[in-house]
């Protein structure tokens, strides 16, 4: 009986989760045998593939830039990933998410180390719900990492978003389309930086105070899953090499012996 | 394929070299498959879809049902409609774009083979003649290139076929109704694509992606369970003897039902 | 001042590694009073330096390093050769056959497209294109054997110090093995079986090239494997 009351006085989401909740989210890192590095994310019903590739030539050649590398983005829905099926041609949508997805990621990219090629990333949209941008960074973000792309921290993506008044953390595809507002965020957990905010709907200055530490403290989370995705993939943590590790002076070592 | 068009000396004269001995780079005889494995209902959104690896091979099948208005000369009849995209995270050499000609012929020749035996019953996807009509979109999604999509994609499409669910439509005064029922789509036949590929003087099955960069031709020939042939496909700049067209349909028809069987037995 | 991991434990980008001043080593960067690391790898603190062994990574040609290709394109007195790096590296006449260049001189006979190569890099021009050679000792056009790709950040514990690694794979199965720094290894045996054990054991350094004790079970895997073969 208390437990009813109690839960009549609490204000649940549609999907039962508190307002600060996340859906579950599982990354999983190397999934792609031909890309130098990928991932696989599922958050919420979400399922978001992406793959790296480079550094690598540019193509073509005259995009080069003679002192960085070019990061080029992908953002891509397949065709059956939503209801009704859609065009596999990119919309004025997809290439908006492309560009700020690319200026998410390159502030985390040590792009000057590679002058004159590309980094690409691609993510493909294998079925969306609602918060696909966010889940394609947290992907490309661990894809970008997997690929061995030299790095200065990871970028955590999340939204917050306004319903019946409330704040509300990861918006599902039913927040994302009744809801009164959506706040897409991305976030360098370790340098403090945000690199990605749109906002669309109305919010009041002070909720869009509050909802911006609501979705840092929502990428916090997501870093930690991130952290293990790419942990996971190289077994037990605290791992060590034996003693006879090549030191620097191996490392440029070439050997060639034939058959006697 | 659309990778490089450079094709590596070195590759090809080693593939044929193991090849004269009655085996391939990995280890599999002529006629042998990688495994097969086909994973059906993985989307949500989706009224039928599959995941299919074969080897390296890794993609996905997405079977959305819509409506439309049907052809002026078949006002009753529903309509399938196919297309396959290449996604550049499968090859390192996939660039984003429109359909190429590679992915046009994948998803036409199984297409063919699907429409040739006559696998959906276009009357049963009539909704009002004339008016309107679903739509069934078969849509592969290469996400791993590694050789033999059209077999592939042939056994992925049948997979998603089978569980596919069509919306049902009442008519209420002459306008259709959607209601919350669905009922699967009937399904008359399984072709299954065969794709023979020739390097040198040697016939292979199922070949990964460094077989294809050096095969000479392909003929890719879709088999239905009577053992009808359903459509045949060519490719690659090589020609071919009667006599080895022969035997290319005789090792294909040979191992149609065992893809058959594997994509059926997978599904459980 | 001081570490803020265990020597050798797993580290991803943007984690902090030192506190405190000290010589930043490979895959690292200073942010003021800290060490962060660039790359996925294990921490490595020594003496007075902090790097990371990244785990991942892309091949980035160095002067002297040995390298296969394949000639992709043939331009004005050079062939394009790619190496896998983040550009592509070219091959001039001078560098290819002893002699000068000559507009008449037919350069598909030398090298054609889709042929491979074992070059050595010589220098990296200004805009940092590798420029390779083929005279010399071991380099040149391959006609036999056929190629492997591992993650060129493996194929240092490949090779081993000082060889010990390959040296010891090249004596167990007696075939040729070319180790190229961008990834690429040659492998040519006298016959399918023994070069089957060598792809086996490549492909067991490089999944676990970053577990100790690799060289012992290499060397026990190596045995297994002959065994099984007789």
């Amino acid at each position: 009986m208390s437990k009813r009351t109690s839960k009549k006085k609490q204000w649940i989401r549609v999907d039962g989760r508190q307002y600060n909740e996340l859906r579950e989210v599982k990354i999983e890192s190397g999934v792609l045998p031909n890309a130098d590095g990928s991932a696989y994310i599922e958050m919420g019903r979400n399922k978001i593939i992406c793959g790296v590739f480079g550094p690598r030539e540019m193509h073509p050649k005259h995009m080069a830039k003679p002192n960085e590398a070019v990061l080029k983005c992908r953002y891509h829905m397949a065709p059956f990933s939503v209801d009704p099926r859609r065009s596999p041609a990119p919309s004025r949508r997809d290439q908006e998410i492309t560009m700020v997805m690319r200026f998410a990621l390159e502030p985390a990219v040590f792009l000057e180390r590679y002058p004159r090629s590309s980094i690409d990333i691609y993510v493909e949209i294998l079925e969306a719900d609602g918060g696909t941008r966010c889940a394609s960074i947290n992907a490309a973000s661990v894809a970008l990492v997997d690929a061995g792309i030299p790095m200065k921290d990871l970028v955590s993506a999340c939204a917050v978003g306004k319903i019946d008044d409330r704040l509300i953390v990861d918006l599902g595809d039913y927040e994302d389309k009744k809801g009164q507002s959506d706040l897409p965020l991305a976030y360098m957990p370790k340098l403090e930086k945000v690199t990605l905010l749109q906002m669309d709907g109305i919010m009041k200055t002070e909720e869009v105070e509050e909802a911006i530490k609501l979705a840092i403290d929502g990428c916090k989370q997501i870093y930690e899953i991130q952290r293990e995705a790419l942990k996971k993939k190289y077994g037990i943590d605290k791992t060590k090499m034996e003693e006879d590790t090549p030191d620097e002076d191996d490392a440029g070592d070439t050997t060639e012996v034939t058959e006697q | 394929m659309s990778k490089s068009n450079v094709v590596s000396h070195l590759k090809q004269k080693k593939i044929n070299e193991v090849l004269s001995t009655g085996k391939r780079m990995d280890g599999r005889s002529l006629e042998e498959y990688r495994p097969l494995i086909i994973k059906s209902d993985v989307l949500a959104k989706s009224e039928g879809s599959a995941e299919v690896k074969l080897g390296k091979t890794h993609l996905m099948v997405g079977v959305k049902v819509g409506t439309g208005t049907p052809f002026e000369d078949t006002p009753d009849e529903g309509v399938m409609m196919t297309n396959a995209e290449f996604t550049p995270i499968a090859h390192p050499s996939w660039e984003p774009g429109p359909p190429n000609e590679d992915s046009i012929e994948l998803a036409r020749v199984v297409d063919r083979g699907l429409r040739s035996a006559e696998i959906l019953d276009t009357n049963e996807l009539n909704i009002i003649s004339g008016k309107l009509v679903h739509i069934v979109f078969i849509d592969f999604y290469i996400l791993n290139y590694d050789g033999n999509l059209i077999d592939a994609c042939g056994a992925g499409a049948i997979a998603a076929l089978l569980k596919a669910k069509k919306p049902v439509y009442e008519i209420k005064k002459g306008e259709p109704v959607l209601t919350d029922k669905k009922v699967p789509l009937t399904i008359r036949k399984k072709p299954i694509p065969v794709s023979v590929i020739k390097i040198g003087d040697n016939f292979i099955l199922d070949p990964n992606a460094d077989e294809e960069e050096v095969m000479d031709v392909r003929l890719t020939i879709t088999f239905d369970e009577d053992g009808n042939i359903c459509t045949m496909q060519k490719s690659g700049s090589a020609g071919l003897t009667t006599d080895e067209i022969k035997k290319c349909i005789n090792i294909a028809k040979a191992k149609a039902p065992e893809i058959r069987a594997k994509t059926m037995e997978t599904m459980q | 001042m001081s570490a803020t991991f265990q020597n050798r434990e797993l580290v991803i980008p943007g984690d902090i590694i030192y506190e405190g001043r000290i010589r930043t080593g490979e895959n690292t960067y200073r942010n003021q009073d800290v060490v962060i690391a660039t790359r996925l790898g294990l921490v490595n603190y020594v003496k007075d330096t902090v790097s990371v062994i990244a785990l991942q990574g892309s091949f980035n040609p160095m002067v002297g390093d040995l390298v296969i290709g394949e000639v992709k394109d043939i331009e004005l007195g050079e062939w394009v050769v790619d190496i896998g790096g983040q550009i592509e590296a070219s091959l001039s006449i001078p560098d290819a056959v002893d002699q000068p260049y000559q507009s008449s001189f037919d350069m598909t006979r030398v090298l054609d497209i889709g042929d491979t190569i074992i070059a050595k890099v010589v220098d990296l021009d200004r805009r940092k294109t590798p420029i390779l050679s083929i005279l010399g000792s071991g380099l040149g056009k391959v006609n036999k054997g056929f190629l492997f790709r591992i993650s060129p950040i493996k194929i240092p514990r490949l090779i081993g110090k000082k060889g010990s690694m390959i040296n010891m794979i090249i004596k167990e199965t007696g075939c040729r093995v070319v180790i190229g720094q961008n990834g690429l290894v040659l492998i040519d045996g006298s016959n399918r079986e023994k070069e089957e054990i060598v792809i086996k054991v490549i492909e067991k350094v490089n999944q676990e090239a970053h577990i100790s004790g690799l060289t012992n079970r290499v060397q026990e895997f190596l045995k297994k494997l002959k065994e099984e073969k007789n």
